[in-house]
């Protein structure tokens, strides 16, 4: 399957959201004196993907990855610090007022915690309601009522006049989800959508989630930590590690056959409710990096159990699709690690040659090299 | 021989409309160096049950009726000097945050140091430091760092640090309520693995309270099933997690998606629990059980014993043969109220026999 210009939605361009590290004013006034640099977080540092049409596209890692950032940013709750997002082929940093609202309406998010999320002096028709008085959208009963029946709150007109205080958390997150949906947007980003709810409500809403994305033929992108729900969601995967992609591709070849070494670790550790069901038990060492000062080279090769030397330390693995993965649908399959051959020509020891201090090391990866070419 | 027995106990919760009955009629023992994992969602009970035999129920909490046994020896009965000389030489707890349950003021050392010197009077300095340094090498963590604060710990950082605390004195008996709930994947699996090995060595039992039934599958021995304060199902995690005789576990267990089983329909189990101020009478699940008979809804199930396990669903005799395969169904749990007084009529074979 190719898909063309056509069916990408929304395509993410080297996408970074930088933070400025907030040290309080003493350390910004001696700052401002010395002329010292202020330090940045990295949330998310270099990130590029499309979402293509009626799609499910799943952001995954750990805690600090990036993921929710990256989220924020593609519904322009965050205005990035370098990069772009086209959406239907137009650049967001480049359209004017009226395309800005247009995207605005089409991009629409749910959030983690509805206890959180939802005004709690708004009734719930205000809530739902609200979008479409932002947006000037008439017949404003209707579309309330249908995207509350939508959202399987049924009577609608018996939630009406309700504050989220009254509703149960499955509840609320309806509400959320009846709110995104009343401007039927083009796409929507999920975070976290149901792991503040209790597990039994859980599949409910799931079930509500997968309706919607069918009969809306929405894109939907889901963040998460929890790989069995991305599963069970998502076309593909993009597995995030201290805000860079390091593995994208087809949601079943990702999880079944994880090609990026934190990939391994990562769906090695998710725990399966079969007590028969050995996992290989794979120990990653150390935690998370620091994403103030971020390290050169690959950002997992502390961590890493494959760590193969200077290469890893001098260049940055891009994201990129390998010609020594084989199997079904590998050309859509993405990976920014040095362990794997670049299909694309791109040769990392060469980058390493041309830094003075790692000159040796290079020659030793040519050597390596040359031994893999035979 | 068994480290804890729990014998038909009640915990009630005092409010304006009533009392609460949060534990109702529970009862179960765990073995020496067994690990039992209490599931159920929030409001099932199990976190009272947890607080209930630590002790530290809040002022509103009291055990109406039952007993709590503790290498024999009833807790219940107990004055709160004797429970406070168990805590941590003989009970410990690892509670799901770490942060509230770390003093912000005293470094992790002081901390764990200050438990085990009020248990162990006489304890040297040189011997404490050794305990530190072991228990940190253990959960892995870097024993330079105990003299650190605990903001100045990561959030994984700070749970291992609370189990460290936890098992420094080697306790008979560990509780641990949603340990490993805040954290992200690879954390967990490496600090249930570490809990594990350590448990080995100093052959502690342990008390796993969670929601997470994979957590549970991969932990503990044998699991307890709570539903509405009562016991739904209890057994070993084998016969349980592979052949549920309740429909409340095999609701759970599928409630959510499983990462190796991708094609697998989720149950969406519809509904709430009940009111506990006010419990229904028959089977609390009936109101949510898409299989649910009138007699579910008057009389109260009793424990039925199937292939080592207890279940107290009124049709666990039937289960096999013909409630599984309709509860493995997902169409079956989202069948209407209306659809659902259909098909009992349609049942007669169900019905009150």
């Amino acid at each position: 399957m190719s898909f063309g210009r056509d069916d990408v939605l929304l395509r993410v361009e080297n996408l970074e959201k930088h933070f400025e590290v907030d040290e309080g004013w003493i350390a910004s006034l001696l700052q401002s004196v010395s002329g010292g640099e202020p330090d940045y977080v990295h949330a998310v540092d270099g990130v590029s993907f499309e979402v293509r049409r009626g799609e499910t596209l799943g952001l995954a890692g750990e805690s600090g990855c990036g993921k929710t950032t990256t989220g924020m940013s593609l519904v322009k709750l965050h205005e990035p610090t370098g990069g772009d997002i086209s959406y239907n082929d137009k650049r967001l940093s480049e359209v004017d007022k009226a395309g800005m609202a247009e995207f605005r309406q089409n991009a629409q998010m749910i959030f983690q915690d509805p206890f959180e999320s939802l005004n709690p002096r708004m009734t719930v028709y205000d809530t739902v309601a609200e979008p479409l008085r932002i947006h000037d959208i008439r017949n404003e009963t209707a579309r309330v009522q249908r995207a509350l029946e939508f959202a399987e709150l049924l009577p609608a007109e018996q939630y009406y006049d309700q504050y989220p205080h009254e509703l149960s958390g499955g509840q609320r997150q309806r509400v959320a989800i009846a709110r995104a949906l009343v401007l039927d947007p083009d796409f929507i980003v999920a975070d976290e959508p149901v792991s503040m709810l209790d597990v039994s409500l859980r599949a409910g809403v799931l079930a509500l989630l997968e309706r919607m994305t069918e009969e809306f033929g929405l894109s939907v992108v889901y963040i998460s930590h929890d790989l069995s729900l991305l599963r069970h969601m998502c076309d593909r995967l993009a597995i995030m590690y201290m805000g860079k992609i390091v593995e994208k591709g087809p949601t079943d070849r990702v999880i079944e056959n994880p090609q990026h070494p934190y990939t391994q670790a990562l769906i090695n550790a998710v725990p399966v409710p079969e007590p028969d069901i050995g996992r290989e038990r794979v120990e990653l060492q150390g935690e998370v990096g620091d994403v103030i000062d971020v390290p050169s080279g690959c950002r997992f090769k502390d961590r890493c159990p494959e760590y193969i030397g200077d290469v890893c330390d001098g260049a940055i693995p891009p994201l990129e699709r390998k010609s020594d993965i084989e199997g079904e649908r590998e050309h859509e399959r993405e990976v920014a690690c040095h362990l794997y051959e670049s299909a694309e020509g791109h040769d990392p020891y060469a980058e390493v040659d041309g830094d003075g201090t790692a000159a040796e090391a290079g020659a030793g990866g040519d050597a390596e090299r040359a031994s893999a070419d035979d | 021989m068994s480290v804890l027995e729990v014998e038909n106990l009640e915990v009630y919760y005092e409010t304006e409309e009533g009392p609460v009955q949060a534990v109702d009629d529970v009862s179960f023992s765990l073995e020496e160096g067994e690990n039992l994992g209490i599931v159920g969602e929030s409001g099932c009970g199990k976190t009272t049950l947890a607080k209930a035999i630590i002790g530290i129920l809040p002022d509103a909490g009291y055990v109406n009726r039952g007993q709590i046994r503790f290498d024999g020896d009833d807790l219940t009965e107990m004055t709160d000097a004797q429970r406070r000389r168990l805590k941590w030489e003989e009970i410990s707890m690892i509670a799901q945050s770490a942060m509230n349950s770390l003093d912000p003021v005293y470094t992790i050392r002081e901390q764990i140091t200050e438990a085990i010197e009020a248990h162990r009077p006489g304890t040297g300095r040189v011997e404490s430091t050794e305990i530190v340094t072991e228990m940190f090498e253990l959960v892995g963590l870097d024993p330079d760092r105990a003299d650190d604060y605990p903001h100045q710990f990561s959030g994984g950082m700070r749970q291992r640090a609370m189990i460290a605390m936890a098992l420094a004195l080697e306790p008979s008996l560990v509780l641990a309520d949603e340990p490993t709930t805040a954290l992200d994947v690879i954390m967990q699996d490496q600090i249930l693995k570490r809990v594990n090995r350590i448990q080995e060595e100093i052959n502690s039992s342990m008390l796993v309270i969670t929601h997470d039934v994979s957590v549970v599958a991969e932990t503990c021995d044998r699991v307890l099933v709570m539903y509405a304060g009562k016991v739904a199902e209890e057994g070993p995690v084998e016969e349980i997690f592979n052949q549920p005789y309740h429909p409340y576990t095999i609701g759970l267990k599928r409630a959510f998606p499983n990462i190796r089983m991708p094609d697998q329909d989720l149950l969406s189990i519809r509904g709430y629990p009940p009111e506990l101020v006010d419990p229904p009478e028959g089977c609390r699940f009936a109101e949510r059980c898409p299989m649910a008979t009138n007699r579910c809804y008057e009389e109260e199930p009793e424990a039925h014993h199937i292939n080592g396990l207890r279940s107290y669903c009124h049709y666990a005799d039937k289960i096999d043969e013909e409630l599984r395969p309709r509860a493995d169904d997902a169409e079956t749990w989202k069948q209407t109220e209306a659809a659902r007084a259909q098909t009992q009529t349609q049942q007669p074979g169900m019905g009150d026999d």
